[in-house]
């Protein structure tokens, strides 16, 4: 371990320079020569041929450099080497020599130090290691030192095919793997003996899946099940808490309730809340849509007054301000037939066109004479006219003694606001 | 005059519930909880008028009126129901119902509707009033068969009075022309959905539940 004498000046210089880490940017096979070189303030080049020259005598660069890809953090952001190789697609070629460099360090200093264990290991071994890297070599976002990351969930195979990896990678790994394995046994053995030996291992390998098979197979299947029965029960769960939440809590509160009309409001209250529920659109990515606007008035104008609100839209469009302040005078409108209508039944029709929007607030009620409005009737109507000419609109009331009152409500569009999406 | 009725509904309480509100005006000639009772039943007693609940186990409204209506056309089929999801109603009104009310439709009313329905007519409420006209909205452009695939300027004038409320002799009076007038372009609003080819038609609805 005497290839600690290197970093000990960069513990020193700490306060003085960039803290050692190894180099995101400037990297051929794991940034540290480039992290010592910026730390230093030398060329990165000058410290990558002075390890290449330690790495030649015996093996000692390649030490320091292993030990320093162990313990420099990574640059800022922490990704696996094949991640960032693939992030920096120029020095792909120098990459390679780095690779080539070390792995030839490693056979070096093995080598030298007697360790040696003959031609015929060294090939399969690196076909094998080349072949393992490409296989599994993934970008993972929280892989910090190049670590090669397994899986946590699923066979290999099954990882393999989540994280995408490509035909090629998977084609080439495999073949790598298997070459290394060919040339070790035609190496150690005779061809025919090395032929034996696959078929061998075939019989082996068709023997576990006969046994293990079905129970692997069985494994997954459950593995499968729980997880949508997981699925299922959280789904359930979902919808039990909802009734609770709404159903359960009305029905609860009806049973309280001591006039029918207070009953028949919780109860249309809650349908219309149900029915949202069970049959509502998803929300728009736009945001709110005038349908929702209006249903949710009438929903309101309802619990509020008493009243039943039939809503009929035809059409849709995202709501605006304009859309708003229309949804809003249909609200005091629904209101002003609440109080002076004399019945409980109020229809709310309005539709969207390329060009305009029409709402008609009804009542079936007493009706009046336009001309000879009371006084408080006419400070509503007055904010209804008022509210909609504020946004470009119109507002008229239609009514005659004993036929019912009618709110018109008309605005025209402008023409940047999106189209009707029905 | 007295209407035979029948009443299919998977739910009990809502039968008895309707059978109460119709026994002044009506005969209840049975009622029914399941698709295959309904049909049963129905072919047995051969009712005048069915009201039918959109949404039941095994196939729904439809399933019914499918089964009944080729041997049995004299049956008229009113579709009575909770749900509002469009689809689900335009499909029972193009399988042959002659008209959509909801539950919450007032006794007077129902009965209103189970006359109407008798004498032939359609009955819309202003939801399926609007259900309509957004169907007939959906697309123009290009129809199959002009004659079909279009509602005329005075039937859709008809069809926006109802969904804003007006009952068919107050359309009559706001347009000055007859009930029986109304009843016609509204009886032809109803053929023009249940013939029509239109393919955008379904899938209109079928994009609107996902809208």
């Amino acid at each position: 371990m005497t290839g600690l004498n290197l970093p000990r000046p960069t513990l020193e210089a700490r306060d003085l320079r960039p803290s050692l880490r190894r180099s995101r940017t400037n990297r051929m096979v794991a940034g540290v020569a480039g992290g010592i070189g910026e730390h230093l303030d030398i060329a990165p080049l000058a410290v990558r041929v002075a390890f290449i020259v330690l790495g030649l005598a015996g093996g000692f660069g390649v030490i320091v450099y292993l030990l320093l890809w162990l313990l420099a953090p990574a640059e800022e952001l922490n990704r696996g080497v094949a991640a960032s190789a693939r992030e920096l697609p120029r020095p792909e070629v120098r990459q390679v020599l780095g690779v080539g460099f070390l792995v030839l360090g490693v056979f070096t200093l093995l080598w030298v130090s007697g360790f040696w264990f003959g031609e015929g290991l060294a090939w399969p071994v690196t076909l094998a290691a080349i072949g393992f890297a490409v296989l599994w070599a993934r970008s993972s976002a929280d892989d910090g030192r190049g670590r090669l990351e397994l899986p946590s969930f699923g066979s290999p195979f099954e990882a393999l095919v989540r994280a995408r990896v490509s035909w090629t990678r998977l084609v080439l790994g495999v073949s790598l793997i298997g070459g290394g394995m060919a040339v070790f046994l035609a190496a150690t053995t005779s061809l025919e003996a090395a032929a034996n030996v696959v078929l061998a291992v075939i019989v082996t390998a068709g023997g576990l899946v006969l046994l293990a098979g079905p129970w692997l197979w069985r494994l997954a299947n459950e593995l499968m099940e729980e997880r949508s029965s997981r699925i299922r029960s959280q789904a359930r769960a979902e919808m039990a808490a909802h009734l609770h939440d709404s159903v359960l809590q009305t029905l609860a509160l009806i049973q309280r309730a001591k006039e029918p009309r207070e009953m028949a409001s919780l109860a249309r209250t809650q349908e219309r809340d149900l029915r949202a529920w069970l049959y509502g659109r998803a929300p728009s990515v736009h945001g709110a849509r005038l349908r929702d606007a209006i249903d949710a008035m009438a929903g309101r104008s309802e619990r509020l007054h008493q009243v039943k609100v039939e809503a009929v839209v035809v059409g849709d469009a995202d709501l605006d301000d304009d859309l708003r302040a229309l949804v809003s005078a249909a609200s005091e409108a629904v209101l002003n037939a609440a109080k002076h209508s004399g019945v409980s039944d109020v229809s709310v029709y309005v539709e969207v066109d390329d060009g305009q929007v029409d709402a008609f607030v009804r009542d079936n009620g007493t009706g009046f004479d336009p001309r000879l409005v009371p006084e408080d009737r006419r400070g509503i109507a007055d904010s209804i006219v008022k509210r909609m000419e504020r946004h470009g609109g119109t507002a008229s009331i239609r009514s005659r003694p004993g036929a019912g009152t009618e709110v018109v409500l008309h605005l025209p569009r402008r023409p940047e606001l999106p189209r009707r999406s029905a | 005059m007295t209407v035979r009725v029948f009443v299919v509904d998977d739910h009990e309480l809502f039968r008895s519930g309707v059978r109460s509100e119709l026994r002044d005006g009506h005969e209840i000639v049975g009622d029914a909880g399941s698709v295959d009772e309904a049909i049963a039943a129905i072919r047995a007693t051969r009712p005048d008028v069915v009201l039918l609940d959109v949404h039941m186990p095994g196939g729904g409204g439809r399933a019914v009126i499918d089964a009944v209506r080729g041997e049995l056309p004299e049956v008229k089929f009113l579709a009575l129901s909770v749900s509002d999801a469009a689809e689900d109603v335009i499909e029972v009104i193009r399988a042959g119902a002659r008209g959509y009310v909801t539950k919450s439709i007032s006794p007077e009313e129902l009965d209103v509707a189970v006359r109407r329905v008798h004498d032939g007519d359609a009955v819309f409420s202003p939801r399926l009033a609007g259900f309509v006209l957004d169907a007939f909205a959906a697309e123009t452009s290009l129809p199959i068969d002009p004659e079909l695939d279009q509602l005329s300027p005075r039937e859709r004038e008809v069809l926006r009075y109802i969904a804003r409320g007006y009952a068919y002799k107050e359309v009559a009076h706001e347009l000055g022309i007859s009930v029986k007038t109304v009843e016609t372009h509204v009886s032809a609003v109803l053929r023009k959905l249940q013939l029509s080819s239109r393919y955008e038609l379904s899938r209109w609805a079928a994009d609107h539940s996902l809208v």
